[in-house]
C-alpha cells in the first residue's frame, strides 16, 4: 500500500518535472546556440515568459477552419504529456511502469504527429499544406528506423517495456557493446530528425505545422514540441544510461540523486545538441531520407549482430 | 441439442439466399429482413463461441450427385462467421441497393456464410466462387461506365483464376478412396500431404486465396476495382471478402495440412507479406480517390496479416507454440480491425459518393462542415488503419510486431535477417497507411471545398450514420479490450496452432511473454484523459474564455478575389502535390513515379500542365508478361482455325496417339 503510494508520488513529481522542465530545456539549448555563436543569448526562461504571455491571450481562429482546429492543440498535448509521462525520469518502477512500452511510445509520438498535421490541413492554406505533407512524409522515412531501435532493444532486453529495460541495464544485466552503440548512434539522429534540429531544420515541416494557432493554443502546441524534445533527451538516457535512477518503492533518500543524476545527463545532452546545431549545417530535404536511411542501416546492423552475438544464429 | 448452432446458421444462409429473390420487388423488406437476420446470426454464433465452441457437423442431401455436402462449424469458422455477420449486417443496413443490386446482396452473404461452414472441399469451393459471382452479379446489375465493367471483369477473371488454383489445391488434397474421393475436411486431415504435393499445394493455395485478398503478386487489380464498384452495396462487403479469404487459407494450410510440414512454409508468407505491406501503403499515398486509396490500405493490411500468419507457420513448425500462438493472435485481431475499418471507410466513401457527388480528392474538401458524424467516423477509421492508439489497428499492429521482436528464437540466421528485414518493411507499410490516412482526410474532408457540390454536402440518412457509428463504436471497443477479440479466438488459436494466450491476455492488458508487462489500452486511455484534463484546465484558469474568427493569416497573403467564394483552389494543397514528398524518394525507386511538366511556350497565356506517372512494379514484371503470353498462345490457337483438312486429320491422329501412349505409360503394371 505505501509502495503503490510512493509509485504514485512519484509519477506525479515525474510529470510535473518535465512539464516545468521541457521549457527550460528548450531555453538552454537556444542560449548555449547562441553563446557558442558569440552572442549573449536570451535568459534561460524566456520560453517560460512566453508560454505565460501567450496564455494570457484570447486565440484567433481561421475563418476557414473547422472545430478541428480548436481541438488539434489539446489532442497533441494530452499525446506528448502521456508520451513524457511513460518515459522513466528520476525514478524507475512508478505507477505507470507497465505501460512504458516503446512502441505505444512510438503511436503516441504519431497521434501527436497527426493531430497537428490535420489540423495544418483543416486550415486550407499553402503554408499549412506544405508543413502538414512533408511533416508526414518524414515521420514515414523515420518509422522504420525507429522500430529498427526499439528490434534492437528488445533483443538485448527480451522486453519491448523501457521501465524493464532501464532496470535490467541498472542491474548490468545487457552490457555495452558495440551493437549498443550502433543503436544509440541511429537513435540520436532519429532524435535530431524527429525534433527538426539541424541537419534535418527545415522550416517547413518544423514551422509550417504551427502556422495558424495563437493565444493559449499556440501556448500548447510549443509546450508540446518542447515536452516531445525532452521525452526524446530522456529516452536516449532511460535505454542507454539509466545509472542512477531511483527506485520508486524504495527510500526517498535516493530521489535526489536520481534527480541530480538524470539532470545532469540531460544538460549534457542538450550541450551536445547545441554543439551539433552550430557544427553542423543544414541538410537539402531531398537529402533527409538517405540521413534517415543511415540510421536505418545502423540499427539494422546492430539487430544483426546482437543476432549473431547471442547465439540465436 | 446436437448441431443446433451449425442447424441455426446454415437456415439463415437459405434464408439470406432467399431473400435475394424479394430484393427487386420489396426492397425495404429485403433491407429489413437482411439486418434481422443477419443480426440474429451473430446473436447465435456469439452464444457458440462463448460457449467453448465444440464442434459441429450437418450432412446436407444437396451438392454433389450421391455424396451430398458437409457442414461444420468449429471455433475457426466461428470467429470469422461473427466477424463477417457483424460487418455484413452493418454494411445492409447502411449500403443496401435498391433496384437491381438488392436481388444480389443477400445471396453474396449466404454466399461468404457457405464459405465459412463448409465441410467438405465441395461446400468450400461453391461458396467461394459464389462469392465472386454475386458480387460480379452486383456490379452489372448497376448501371456503369465502361471502365468500371472492364474493371469487374478483371476481378471476375481473378476471382476465377483464384478459384482454379483452389479447386486444384482441393483436387491434391483430396482423399482417394473405393468409388472416388472423399472431399470431406476430416479424412483430409488424417491424411496430410507431404513432399512435393504439399509443396504444391501451398503455392496453389497463396495463389487462389492472394487473388481475392490481394496478395503481393496478385494485388494489382484491387483499387481499380474497388474504386470502380457501383455505389452503395459491393463495396462495403470487400472487407468481410478479404476475411472469407484468409479464413480460407488458414483452414487450408493451418488446418488440412496439418501440423507437420517444414518452417520454411512459413517463409513466402513473409516475404509477400513484407511487400505487400510496403507496396500498398505507398500506392494509398499515391491513389487520387477514396476508395482507390482504401482498397491499397487493403492490400497494406492483407500484406501484414500474411506476415503474422508465416510468422505463426514458422514459430509452429519449430516447436515454438507459445510464438505462434502470438503470432497467429496477432493477425486475427490485424483481420478483425480491418474488417471493421474497411467496412466502416467504404460506408463512408458511400455517404460521400451520394452526397458530394464524386470521389475524387480534387473535387472534394471541406465535407467536415455539412458531414460531421461522417467525418468523424471517416477520423475512427483512418485512426484504425493508420494504427494509432488506443485504436483496434494499433493492437494488432502492436502484436503482429511483438512476433516479429521474437520470431529471431525460431533460430537460423538468414531467418532471422529475413524476419529483421519484414518487420523493418512492416513498420514502413505501417508508417505509410498512417501518411495516406492523413493526406485523403486532410484532403478530402478538412480544409476549404474545391467545388460548390463539395461545398453543398450533407449528412446521409439515419441508418447510415447510425451503421458507420455504431462500426467506429465496436473498433474502439476492440482496441481498448482487445483480450476480448482474444477470448472469442481462443478455440480458433487451439485448432491452428495448438496453443493459447492463458496466461498472457487480461482485461486491462495484452502481453507478449506471461508474468510481463505489454500493452495496456484501458490504462493509456485513463493517462490521455487525464492529460486532456489538464491541458483544459490550464486553458480555462490561465487563458481568457472564447476565440476571435478572422481571415487565415497564410503567411501574410491577402484576401482572394471576390469571385472565389470558397477562396483560391490553387493555393491549397491538393492530393497530388500532399505526396509530392513520398512520391519523389521512395515512389520513383519502388513505383516508377514520373512527373513531367509541360510548360507552353513563352507569350502564351495557356497554363502549364503537371502530370504524374506510375506503375506498380506488378504491373510491369507479372501482368505486362502475361498478356503478352496470352496474346502470342491466341495467335497460335487461331492458326488452329485456318487449318485445311489434310493438317486438321494429322492434328486429330496425332492426339490420339499422344493420348494412348500417355495411358500406356502411366498405367500401373
Amino acid at each position: 500500500m505505501v509502495a503503490a503510494m510512493l509509485r504514485l508520488v512519484a509519477q506525479l513529481l515525474h510529470a510535473a518535472l518535465m512539464l516545468a522542465a521541457a521549457p527550460l530545456l528548450l531555453g538552454l539549448i537556444r542560449h548555449l546556440r547562441a553563446r557558442l555563436l558569440g552572442h549573449a543569448g536570451p535568459p534561460l526562461v524566456q520560453p517560460w515568459r512566453d508560454l505565460i504571455r501567450l496564455a494570457r491571450k484570447q486565440p484567433v481562429l481561421a475563418e476557414s477552419a473547422s472545430p478541428l482546429l480548436g481541438a488539434a492543440p489539446f489532442v497533441d498535448f494530452a499525446a506528448s504529456l502521456a508520451a513524457a509521462s511513460l518515459v522513466p525520469g528520476f525514478a524507475l518502477g512508478m505507477i505507470t511502469a507497465p505501460l512504458a512500452d516503446l512502441l505505444l511510445l512510438a503511436g503516441l509520438l504519431a497521434l501527436a504527429q497527426v493531430a497537428l498535421a490535420l489540423a495544418a490541413m483543416d486550415v486550407g492554406t499553402a503554408t499549412g499544406g506544405i508543413g502538414a505533407s512533408r511533416a508526414t512524409a518524414l515521420a514515414a522515412f523515420a518509422a522504420p528506423a525507429l522500430f529498427a531501435v526499439i528490434f534492437a532493444l528488445a533483443l538485448a532486453a527480451g522486453t519491448t517495456n523501457l521501465d524493464s529495460l532501464a532496470t535490467l541495464r541498472n542491474r548490468g544485466t545487457i552490457g555495452f557493446s558495440a551493437a549498443h552503440g550502433l543503436a544509440l548512434a541511429a537513435l540520436i539522429i532519429i532524435a535530431l530528425a524527429g525534433n527538426g534540429s539541424v541537419p534535418a531544420d527545415h522550416a517547413a515541416a518544423r514551422w509550417g505545422v504551427r502556422c495558424d494557432y495563437s493565444g493559449r493554443h499556440l501556448a500548447l502546441v510549443e509546450w508540446a514540441a518542447s515536452l516531445r524534445l525532452l521525452l526524446m533527451l530522456s529516452l536516449i538516457v532511460a535505454a542507454f544510461a539509466p545509472f542512477g535512477a531511483a527506485n520508486a518503492a524504495g527510500t526517498l533518500l535516493a530521489w535526489p540523486v536520481g534527480l541530480l543524476a538524470w539532470g545532469v545527463k540531460i544538460v549534457v545532452l542538450a550541450f551536445g545538441l547545441a554543439v551539433a546545431e552550430t557544427a553542423a549545417a543544414r541538410l537539402r530535404l531531398s537529402r533527409l531520407p538517405e540521413l534517415l536511411g543511415v540510421a536505418l542501416a545502423l540499427a539494422l546492423l546492430a539487430v544483426i549482430l546482437l543476432c549473431v552475438g547471442q547465439g540465436f544464429a | 441439442m446436437p448441431d443446433l448452432a451449425l442447424g441455426l446458421a446454415a437456415a439463415g444462409g437459405a434464408g439470406l439466399c432467399a431473400l435475394g429473390l424479394a430484393g427487386p420487388l420489396r426492397p425495404r423488406v429485403a433491407r429489413i429482413g437482411t439486418v434481422a437476420l443477419g443480426a440474429a446470426e451473430a446473436l447465435v454464433v456469439l452464444v457458440f463461441l462463448a460457449a467453448g465452441a465444440p464442434a459441429e457437423h450437418l450432412a446436407l442431401p444437396l451438392g454433389l450427385p450421391g455424396a451430398g455436402m458437409l457442414l461444420a462449424l468449429d471455433g475457426l469458422s466461428a470467429f470469422f462467421l461473427l466477424l463477417m455477420l457483424l460487418v455484413g449486417t452493418a454494411a445492409s443496413a447502411a449500403a443496401l441497393p435498391v433496384a437491381g443490386g438488392a436481388a444480389f446482396f443477400p445471396p453474396l452473404l449466404g454466399a461468404m456464410m457457405l464459405t465459412l461452414l463448409a465441410g467438405d472441399g465441395f461446400a468450400l469451393l461453391l461458396g467461394f466462387e459464389g462469392m465472386a459471382v454475386a458480387a460480379f452479379a452486383l456490379v452489372l446489375a448497376a448501371p456503369a461506365e465502361p471502365a468500371a465493367r472492364r474493371a469487374a471483369l478483371r476481378s471476375r477473371g481473378m476471382a476465377g483464376l483464384g478459384t482454379i488454383c483452389l479447386i486444384a489445391a482441393v483436387g491434391l488434397l483430396a482423399v482417394p478412396q473405393p468409388g472416388g474421393i472423399d472431399l470431406g475436411f476430416a479424412a483430409i486431415r488424417a491424411h496430410p500431404p507431404e513432399g512435393w504435393r504439399a509443396g504444391l499445394v501451398l503455392v496453389l493455395v497463396l495463389i487462389g486465396v492472394g487473388s481475392q485478398a490481394g496478395l503481393v503478386p496478385l494485388h494489382v487489380w484491387l483499387p481499380s476495382s474497388h474504386a470502380s464498384a457501383p455505389v452503395p452495396g459491393g463495396a462495403a462487403l470487400a472487407g468481410a471478402m478479404t476475411a472469407v479469404a484468409f479464413y480460407v487459407l488458414i483452414r487450408l494450410s493451418f488446418d488440412l495440412a496439418g501440423p507437420a510440414q517444414p518452417a520454411w512454409w512459413g517463409v513466402p508468407l513473409i516475404v509477400i507479406g513484407a511487400a505487400g505491406a510496403v507496396l500498398g501503403g505507398l500506392r494509398a499515398t499515391l491513389e487520387a480517390d477514396i476508395r482507390s486509396v482504401i482498397g491499397a490500405a487493403t492490400i497494406c493490411h492483407a500484406g501484414l496479416i500474411a506476415a503474422g500468419l508465416g510468422l505463426a507457420l514458422a514459430a509452429r513448425a519449430s516447436d515454438l507454440p507459445s510464438l505462434a500462438a502470438l503470432a497467429f493472435g496477432g493477425a486475427l485481431l490485424q483481420a478483425m480491425a480491418h474488417a471493421l475499418a474497411a467496412t466502416l471507410l467504404f460506408l463512408v466513401a458511400g455517404a460521400v459518393q451520394q452526397n458530394a457527388g464524386t470521389q475524387h480528392l480534387s473535387r472534394l474538401g471541406g465535407l467536415i462542415r455539412g458531414m460531421p458524424a461522417t467525418t468523424l467516423a471517416a477520423l475512427a477509421g483512418f485512426a484504425s488503419l493508420a494504427a494509432l492508439p488506443p485504436s483496434a489497428g494499433f493492437a494488432g499492429v502492436w502484436m503482429l510486431l511483438q512476433a516479429a521482436i521474437a520470431a529471431p528464437r525460431i533460430g537460423g540466421l538468414p531467418l532471422q535477417m529475413l524476419v529483421a528485414v519484414a518487420a523493418m518493411a512492416m513498420a514502413l507499410g505501417v508508417a505509410l497507411a498512417g501518411a495516406a490516412s492523413v493526406r485523403l482526410v486532410g484532403v478530402g474532408f478538412l480544409g476549404r471545398p474545391r467545388t460548390p457540390r463539395a461545398a453543398a454536402a450533407q449528412e446521409p440518412a439515419l441508418a447510415e450514420r447510425v451503421a458507420m457509428l455504431g462500426l467506429a463504436g465496436a473498433g474502439l471497443l476492440v482496441g481498448l479490450f482487445p483480450a476480448l477479440a482474444l477470448a472469442l479466438a481462443r478455440k480458433a488459436l487451439l485448432l491452428a496452432v495448438n496453443a493459447g494466450m492463458a496466461g498472457r491476455t487480461g482485461v486491462f492488458a495484452i502481453a507478449a511473454q506471461a508474468e510481463a508487462p505489454g500493452y495496456g489500452a484501458p490504462g493509456l486511455a485513463v493517462l490521455f484523459a487525464l492529460a486532456l484534463a489538464l491541458a483544459w484546465a490550464f486553458a480555462r484558469t490561465r487563458s481568457p474564455a472564447g476565440y476571435r474568427t478572422a481571415p487565415a493569416w497564410d503567411g501574410g497573403s491577402g484576401a482572394p478575389p471576390v469571385w472565389l467564394p470558397f477562396g483560391d483552389p490553387a493555393t491549397q494543397y491538393g492530393e497530388a502535390s500532399f505526396s509530392q514528398t513520398l512520391r519523389a524518394t521512395l515512389g520513383r525507386t519502388l513505383l516508377g513515379a514520373r512527373e513531367t511538366v509541360e510548360a507552353p511556350p513563352p507569350a502564351d497565356t495557356r497554363p502549364a500542365h503537371l502530370a504524374v506517372r506510375a506503375h506498380d512494379p506488378a504491373t510491369m514484371l507479372l501482368v505486362r508478361p502475361a498478356l503478352r503470353l496470352h496474346r502470342t498462345l491466341v495467335r497460335m490457337a487461331a492458326r488452329l482455325q485456318a487449318l485445311s483438312l489434310r493438317h486438321a486429320l494429322a492434328l486429330a491422329f496425332a492426339a490420339l496417339v499422344l493420348l494412348l501412349l500417355a495411358v500406356a505409360i502411366t498405367e500401373p503394371s
